[in-house]
């Protein structure tokens, strides 16, 4: 049969991000694959080097938008072991506590994703429906439902009352009660298990090869988890399990995911319970000492890694961000090879990609269109309204 | 730091020239600099003698008249080597680590790009991550490097 190459990309209506894939067929089965990447590329490192290390904090959060925090606290960890700052134990504790409200929200957010791809759209609704719950805690603690701006060097910029933490208790408690019916959906529901099962194969020896990260790695049995292996924040003083699992497909890397649910609920409560009083920061200089550092993170995704350099002076010499989705490229690629067009999506999705992330390094600012308005909700309410009333369609 | 220290002097006993060239500035943190000659040969005892077997990532640097390449390698432990070569800036030239780790192909691209670094043995492929028209000679992350550039080019 002859060979068929399909463009899939960066514009396309099955593709969530730009991204652009060659896909070569022979009838349905996929013989080769390019990918070429770099749509979402914004300049950011280059940025960070122009910027102060205050306007950077604001910069690096914004490299993605569902592990903001994973980002900002790999930086300022990097930043922090160069001034030789001692943070206080109260804001390591919120700054784990979250990121793992972060993880839940990526992970239940994901399990959508991975839902809506087999045309699962009941699973898809339910977890995002659970998933607002989250959102709203951190609304709530931070102000804000992505980029919570908590972290700023030597500590977090807002502390949380014993009445937040509280409310976050009880939206754990329900969450995880949903989260057991999710793991009896996945173990037991066959729609799910015949489509999941045997697709996207990475056996553990390809997965230690190619240096993959994460759930990724962890559902083809390899045994690595930042948290635990080289741990920050309060992972140290906390006990949790890492979940691996050894389906080494598509179904491995759902149950993985879903069991970490279960372990940051766990790290979740034992945060709330030790939370430690007193101050919340510490002063750090605006200028950082000459030094360089490499921090890790186990971002939902996998393991972020910033290497940063600073030169004595008030902006760093060089700042150096490795997404975990870059990380697993090469073993995406590996999965999809020799499998049916079909399986494309939901192999793809299974490492949970974040190419905004990956990318993440030219500013293009246009002028006329920097003034800028606040609304508040109810303007806004009375401004969609208007809008929709003005094209004829009736409240 | 004590496993870190064992890890500095077996290094040294195996290559004595690292005598003087490792840091350890905090436990799971080391750091060697090493000439690009014999750069391959470490690469390959860490990987293959002492497991560290895992890459994180590979940082380019702009040091003035030398561009700067980190290898950031990671073992089970958690512990991580950055062993970091110098080139020189007018004729930066190194050889790619892939068939050490296959998934520096990535981080090898984006110091052809960014730096402009040749990658000597790095596969015919698709550029990451700049665009297709980027213009020639242009490498974002040089120190001398500015956006304005870019502004000239699109007038």
């Amino acid at each position: 049969m002859g060979k068929i190459e399909i463009p899939i990309g960066p514009q396309h209506p099955a593709l969530k991000e730009p991204e652009n894939f060659r896909v070569i067929l022979e009838g349905e089965k996929i013989v080769g694959i390019n990918l070429r990447l770099g749509y979402n590329h914004r300049g950011i490192e280059k940025a960070c080097e122009e910027r102060t290390y205050m306007q950077d904090i604001y910069l690096i959060e914004r490299v993605c938008g569902i592990c903001s925090h994973s980002h900002s606290t790999c930086f300022i960890q990097a930043v922090e072991e160069i001034a030789r700052v001692e943070v206080p134990r109260r804001a390591i504790y919120i700054r784990t506590l979250v990121g793992e409200l972060e993880r839940i929200h990526s992970h239940l957010l994901w399990l959508g994703v991975a839902a809506h791809e087999i045309g699962f759209d009941t699973l898809f609704m339910y977890s995002w429906r659970d998933r607002e719950k989250v959102m709203d805690i951190l609304a709530d603690i931070s102000g804000n439902r992505v980029n919570y701006g908590i972290n700023t060097y030597g500590g977090v910029k807002r502390d949380i009352t014993k009445e937040q933490l509280q409310k976050i208790l009880k939206t754990i408690d329900m969450l995880e009660e949903r989260t057991k019916y999710y793991i009896q959906v996945t173990r037991e529901e066959l729609s799910i298990i015949k489509r999941l099962s045997n697709v996207g194969k990475l056996s553990k020896a390809e997965a230690i090869e190619f240096n993959a990260v994460g759930p990724v790695a962890r559902a083809s049995g390899v045994d690595i988890d930042t948290r635990r292996d080289d741990p920050y924040a309060a992972y140290d003083e906390v006990s949790f399990k890492v979940i691996t699992d050894n389906h080494a497909d598509v179904y491995g890397r759902t149950l993985v995911r879903i069991g970490e649910l279960m372990e940051s609920y766990s790290i979740i409560r034992q945060v709330i319970e030790n939370m430690p009083e007193g101050p919340i920061s510490v002063k750090v200089p605006r200028k950082i000492p000459e030094g360089e550092a490499l921090s890790r993170y186990e971002a939902p995704r996998g393991e972020d890694v910033h290497y940063v350099k600073s030169n004595g002076s008030d902006k760093p010499e060089r700042v150096k961000l490795r997404a975990p989705t870059l990380a697993n490229i090469k073993v995406m690629l590996k999965m999809i090879e020799n499998y049916n067009l079909a399986d494309l999506p939901i192999i793809v999705a299974a490492i949970d990609p974040c190419f905004s992330c990956t990318d993440r390094m030219i500013l293009i600012e246009n002028q006329d269109t920097r003034s800028s308005e606040v609304m508040d909700w109810k303007s806004l309410r009375q401004y969609s309204i208007n809008w929709y009333k003005k094209r004829g369609i009736k409240f | 730091m004590a496993r870190e220290e064992e890890m500095g002097q077996e290094l040294i006993k195996n290559f004595d020239f690292l005598d003087e060239k490792i840091r350890v500035p905090r436990e799971r943190r080391i750091f060697i600099d090493v000439s690009v000659d014999k750069f391959e040969e470490i690469l390959e005892f860490l990987k293959n003698k002492i497991y560290f077997n895992m890459l994180c990532t590979i940082t380019g640097l702009d040091d003035g008249n030398t561009l700067g390449i980190i290898y950031h390698l990671a073992n089970k432990e958690g512990i991580v080597i950055n062993i970091k070569i110098r080139v020189p800036k007018d004729k930066p030239k190194i050889k790619t680590v892939i068939e050490y780790f296959p998934s520096a192909e990535f981080y090898e691209r984006e110091l052809v790009d960014l730096f402009g670094i040749e990658v000597e043995g790095l596969p015919e492929g698709t550029r990451y991550p700049l665009p297709d028209d980027w213009p020639d000679g242009q490498y974002p992350l040089r120190k001398d490097w500015k956006p304005d550039v870019l502004k000239k080019e699109s007038e």
